[in-house]
């Protein structure tokens, strides 16, 4: 594709580079969220980031919780965060873990600022401070190699294999040919196209991570005795045309473009390095988009059918449709229009330069859809039961 | 050219209506014109060739799953008539098979 090679960003301490300026306001359980909503009601320019759980985790569940509260407080999309817990000893532990990036990092906890009154007013001040002092920052211009992309799709239909997803894997191979980062994501829609996948891991380790991450799922539907179909794929997938797995993969896997897998990440885990990678999360439109937000992706491209309309809180959220029906429905949601490659002969190629054109202009700064609707959920997914 | 229809590999059995089809309908795709017999909405499937109960689907040039009764020309190819071969735990309880079952 021609040109397409920069972007404007904010760089930030670790050397990352962010596509949007938030200032988060990271609740660290539950508990606490009604704390997060008053404080960022009071304080203009604040992502409240509530979640679920949080309390009575433990081993592997709560180290992949820790790591995706500590993962999106340091998303580079983020200048400074306010973390809000009940106690300190936890609170301290997910603030200190996003403090190493170099990030503008306060705590407030409501145990210590003498209840939820108090832990409000005071998280207000400092929250009122670290949005002046993000106020300061401004973008520069830095290339593509420094876009983390996370590529996802909901609400898919046939159209989605056929268009959205084809047109997304084209800019996941440009950024990958120009030095940026791929997150393709949601394991369980790999299943059908693993061998296809695995055919193109960096190494042999990696492509038995691959089989092994799909594996786990099918052993899971033996395990309970169930068809995973009615879950995946699910009720709006098949009124769209979407048979079975195996169809919703292969239409799937296309956002991730044609090169190769250099890891399979875990939930929330940051790459280590450039190029495309894979990460192992449920398929979920929240859980997926907060892992892939949580291991550092600044920006999502979104590839629906029959409309879904929901975009991450940290990550603009780039929702590309190719079903006209939907696109002449739901317009308010949808922010790139690749039907014209079902209905009018629009090619591949010329659909792909208009999404990366729109892909680093929401780089840039412009807003999308979802950011301006305010639609927007955090989920960190569960893997296992709590305590 | 609007297309009425898509096959997006040449091993592909099944094309994906671009628009809604009704029976008696005649599409022109690449391996020749195909006479839909039944209703197809919008995304769906209708076999391009005849599939016997069993015969695996074929989208992308890769099984997308197998059909459980015969499958004519032009007929729809849904979930009425296809079942996963992924994913199928049900089988392996049924079948007391394990995975290698499921898996068919």
């Amino acid at each position: 594709m021609q040109g397409g090679n920069a972007f404007w960003g904010y760089v930030r301490e670790d050397g990352r580079v962010g596509t949007r300026n938030h200032i988060v306001v990271l609740a660290c359980m539950d508990n606490v969220n009604p704390v997060v909503r008053a404080i960022s009601q009071l304080v203009a320019h604040t992502v409240p980031i509530t979640v679920w759980y949080g309390r009575g985790q433990f081993g592997r569940d709560a180290d992949i919780t820790t790591r995706a509260l500590v993962g999106l407080g340091s998303n580079p999309n983020v200048a400074g965060v306010l973390v809000v817990g009940l106690e300190p000893v936890a609170t301290w532990r997910i603030a200190s873990g996003i403090g190493e990036t170099g990030k503008l990092v306060e705590v407030v906890t409501v145990q210590e600022s003498g209840g939820s009154i108090s832990a409000v007013a005071e998280g207000a001040r400092l929250a009122a401070k670290l949005v002046k002092e993000a106020s300061r920052l401004h973008r520069e211009r830095v290339g593509v190699e420094h876009l983390v992309v996370g590529v996802e799709c909901g609400g898919s239909d046939t159209t989605s294999g056929i268009a959205a997803n084809p047109c997304i894997g084209m800019i996941s191979d440009h950024v990958v040919d120009h030095g940026g980062t791929v997150l393709l994501s949601e394991t369980s829609e790999f299943m059908g196209a693993e061998h296809l996948l695995a055919q193109r891991a960096s190494t042999p380790a990696v492509a038995r991570k691959i089989l092994e991450a799909v594996r786990r799922i099918e052993e899971e539907a033996l395990r309970r005795g169930v068809d995973i179909r009615g879950a995946n794929p699910v009720p709006d997938n098949i009124r769209g045309g979407l048979t079975t797995i195996e169809e919703k993969s292969l239409g799937a896997i296309a956002k991730g473009g044609t090169r190769p897998i250099q890891d399979v990440l875990e939930y929330a885990q940051r790459p280590t390095g450039r190029g495309l990678y894979i990460m192992d999360t449920p398929a979920p439109a929240c859980e997926s988009m907060t892992g892939l937000s949580a291991g550092g992706a600044t920006l999502i491209l979104f590839a629906t059918g029959v409309g879904n309309v929901i975009g991450d809180v940290l990550c603009p959220t780039v929702k590309v449709c190719g079903n006209p029906q939907t696109v002449a429905a739901m317009q308010d949601n949808i922010d790139v229009d690749v039907s014209g490659i079902i209905v009018s002969g629009t090619t591949m190629e010329e659909a792909a330069e208009r999404l990366l054109v729109q892909t680093l202009d929401v780089g840039s700064g412009l807003l999308t859809a979802s950011e301006v609707f305010r639609q927007q959920e955090t989920a960190i997914a569960r893997f296992e039961p709590t305590v | 050219m609007v297309r009425k229809a898509i096959v997006l590999h040449s091993e592909d059995n099944v094309a994906t209506a671009l628009k809604e089809l009704h029976p008696g309908e005649e599409v022109q795709l690449e391996l020749g014109t195909v006479t839909v017999a039944q209703d197809v909405p919008f995304g769906h499937k209708f076999a391009v060739r005849s599939l016997p109960k069993g015969s695996p689907v074929v989208k992308y040039g890769q099984v997308v799953g197998r059909v459980t009764q015969d499958v004519l020309v032009g007929q729809h190819v849904h979930v009425h008539n296809v079942e996963s071969c992924r994913g199928r735990g049900d089988l392996a309880q049924r079948h007391d098979g394990g995975a290698t079952d499921a898996r068919g």
